[in-house]
């Protein structure tokens, strides 16, 4: 890749960063924990945040019992026996070994950077060439810091919400997603290093879309980061997380939880575009995306809203879910989950109807290329006082060629019988003749098999924001790559 | 413009045309007609470079190039249009987002510069008034829920807009009552200019009524068994196809 390819104040700003990269290299490397999992480690990462003993407290009782946890067994998918000895659990976000520019970049990276639209401060962000996730995390909160503190809305990062906020932390951290809960969520509880803050006071809406990119760049690291979002009575807030990680050989853990809490009328929309590095097209390497999302309708009429684009990682397992508690609350999840190559995806929802008058509403779009596996998995459950709940359930497939394959398992459990619960499920192939369809207007193969998925997601993308929906349907476009001719 | 040569095809281990030849001028509609299962369908396929076909021998040339040597993208940017017996339905695709990257993906290759959304929205506004459209179809999934009348005046629309040099009408009669017919073979005629040909293919000799053809062809048993002007399409309607699988039994 040249230099004339490069637009000038993309040039302009990668030498900017790298002059803040030269200012903190010796910070950064002085962050490494040793390799493998032990109460140290966990001692370490504590005392490198500088947590009060309550936090390490925490974190050592999740690890004892972390122990004792069988892996998950039940999703459709298979892998070699995780070797959690074999990780780091704690490293900097940069090495001499990372591209010290573009110019050292994989261009077939760059390329897809480039359909994908993602500016060019974010392309570093992802590739590791100068910032870091530390510091993006900063420049978002200076950036929208005042504009944010004066609606009273905290954003900032889970470490210094535990410096600045303990009793809140204490109060909501876990109390949706335990660290009883599951091995990975437990091992988060253990040894999450980062994650996201978001409080928002009663009756405020929040002034703008919250985000996140989260990235992993270090090899055999494992990222387990962990968001709480707490939305008081009448409030409003809509968060976006993206998900990128360079190309590795080996495949790499990432473990997160995301927790959040809806009160009386207030509303969280939680956005999604998942794009982990999903392996080669030998199925070699990849991210291990094992993550639990919960969320809380605590109080009456509050909403809580998942929108999904699974398009990265050799291995998704991954279930955000609704608790609704809360009186005429209403939960919803829309997800596309694309699978191409060797990809495997077991993704879905639970919706756990509990309060009078609640309302879940699902729509799973599931595509298959390659030699991939998808599987929707989803739990609806009607409580026994759970009366008038009703839930509607959409699952639809899309198969690419005949290697790949692709499974709907619902779970019903109603003990209220004034339930009101739908289910639709179909499967259906892309045809030669649709295909053929498109080529005969002029478009050629691949940008038609594009045009035909999007159009075959588009109820789950109007849900995402703009940018966003813009940034997912190109991504699908790229996902697909090679899966025809 | 086109010249098919001795075209022989098979489908499925079949042979289905046997040695067809046809010349075409620019500005000509040519009518095909023949029995069910005399390759009136294979021909529109092969022409437009559908796979499951196999030419085994013959020759075809359009605007001046080895049309079969090209991909279906390829032959459709080169002026190849057809318009299809049976439109296909693309859920969540509205017609305009697919006329768009259609029309964008040809001018591409023509190495013409891509249409702006409101240049090309303009287009298009001014295509559906012409063919008295309604435009809140345009927003609907390509074809879902349209009845037979509406799949084949949408396509009449795209061969608007995609304004081809060639297009091949794949029996667009069937499954239309009077007034629809009427209608799609208005929209054709409006498209009729010196710059571009129709290949009519029907059973029926009553879509000839509505699109006057220069030349009608009798295809049978995977031939042309006779060419002739306009009367000849009448004849048929007259006398049915049994004289030609007569001759081509003979032959």
């Amino acid at each position: 890749m040249s230099n004339a390819a490069i637009a000038p104040e993309t040039l302009e700003t990668i030498k900017s960063l790298d002059k803040y990269e030269a200012g903190f290299i010796t910070d950064i490397e002085s962050d490494f924990a040793p390799k493998g999992l032990n109460e140290d480690i966990i001692r370490f990462i504590s005392a490198k945040k500088n947590e009060p003993d309550w936090m390490l407290e925490s974190r050592l009782t999740a690890y004892r019992h972390w122990l004792t946890l069988p892996e998950p067994q039940w999703a459709n998918v298979s892998f070699p026996p995780v070797d959690y000895q074999d990780a780091y659990y704690y490293a900097a976000p940069k090495t001499a070994s990372a591209p010290k520019s573009l110019d050292e970049l994989d261009p077939k990276l760059l390329e897809t950077y480039k359909k994908l639209g993602i500016p060019l401060r974010e392309q570093e962000m992802l590739n590791g060439i100068a910032v870091d996730a530390v510091f993006d995390s900063v420049s978002v909160v200076t950036t929208f810091r005042e504009k944010l503190h004066s609606a009273g809305v905290i954003f900032c990062s889970i470490s210094e919400a535990v410096q600045k906020y303990p009793d809140m932390i204490k109060k909501y951290m876990g109390s949706v997603v335990p660290y009883t809960d599951n091995k990975h969520a437990c091992l988060n509880a253990a040894v999450f290093t980062d994650g996201t803050f978001v409080y928002i006071p009663e009756g405020v809406r929040c002034p703008m879309e919250l985000s996140t990119y989260f990235r992993i760049n270090e090899a055999k690291t494992g990222q387990f980061e962990r968001t709480l979002i707490v939305a008081e009575k009448k409030s409003y807030v809509s968060y976006l997380e993206g998900c990128t990680a360079p190309k590795r050989d080996e495949n790499q853990m990432h473990a997160a939880v995301v927790e959040l809490i809806a009160m009386d009328d207030a509303e969280i929309k939680y956005s999604t575009v998942q794009n982990w590095y999903p392996g080669d097209e030998n199925g070699k390497g990849g991210i291990y995306n094992f993550v639990t999302k919960r969320g809380i309708c605590k109080g009456a009429r509050s909403r809580i809203s998942w929108t999904q684009v699974e398009t990265g990682s050799a291995i998704t397992w991954k279930y955000p879910s609704c608790v609704l508690l809360g009186d005429d609350s209403v939960g919803e999840f829309y997800s596309v989950a694309l699978t191409n190559n060797y990809q495997q995806a077991d993704t879905g929802t639970k919706m756990i109807h509990i309060g009078k008058n609640t309302r879940s509403r699902i729509i799973a779009k599931g595509i298959s290329a390659g030699k991939s596996n998808s599987t929707y998995r989803g739990l609806v459950r009607i409580a026994q006082k759970a009366e008038n709940a009703r839930n509607y359930t959409q699952c639809d497939s899309l198969l690419i060629g005949d290697l790949c394959g692709a499974h709907t398992v619902p779970y019903i459990e109603n003990k209220n019988p004034t339930a009101t619960l739908e289910h639709e499920a179909t499967t259906s192939k892309i045809s030669d003749k649709t295909l053929f369809y498109c080529r005969q207007r002029g478009i050629p193969e691949e940008e038609a098999l594009t045009l035909i998925v999007n159009g075959f997601c588009k109820e789950v993308l109007q849900h995402l924001p703009m940018e966003f929906a813009v940034e997912a349907q190109k991504l699908v476009a790229i996902s697909l790559e090679g899966s025809v001719g | 413009m086109l010249k098919i040569k001795n075209l022989h095809v098979t489908a499925a281990g079949r042979p289905v045309l046997k040695g067809l030849s046809l010349e075409m001028k620019a500005g000509e509609v040519h009518a095909i007609m023949g029995p069910n299962g005399s390759g009136k369908s294979t021909l529109s396929y092969v022409l437009a470079g559908r796979d499951g076909y196999e030419v085994t021998d013959g020759t075809v040339e359009f605007m001046g190039q080895d049309l079969l040597a090209m991909e279906p993208e390829d032959r459709a940017a080169l002026g190849l249009f057809l318009a299809f017996q049976y439109p296909v339905e693309i859920p969540g695709v509205s017609t305009t987002t697919f006329l768009k990257t259609a029309l964008n993906a040809i001018r591409k290759k023509r190495g013409e510069k891509e249409l702006e959304p409101a240049q090309f929205l303009k287009l298009q506004k001014q295509k559906i008034k012409d063919l008295g459209m309604d435009a809140e179809m345009m927003k609907r999934g390509v074809n879902v829920g349209f009845s037979g009348g509406e799949k084949k005046r949408n396509e009449v629309l795209q061969m608007a807009m995609l304004a081809p040099k060639l297009a091949i009408m794949d029996e667009t009669d069937s499954g239309l009552d009077i007034d629809a017919l009427k209608v799609v073979s208005e929209g054709v005629n409006a498209l009729r200019g010196p710059d571009r040909s129709f290949l009519v293919i029907t059973h029926y000799q009553r879509l000839l009524d509505y699109i006057k053809p220069d030349i009608v062809h009798v295809l049978a048993n995977g031939k042309i068994q006779k060419t002739g002007g306009p009367e000849l399409a009448l004849l048929l309607e007259e006398k049915g196809y049994a004289d030609f699988y007569d001759a081509t039994e003979a032959a």
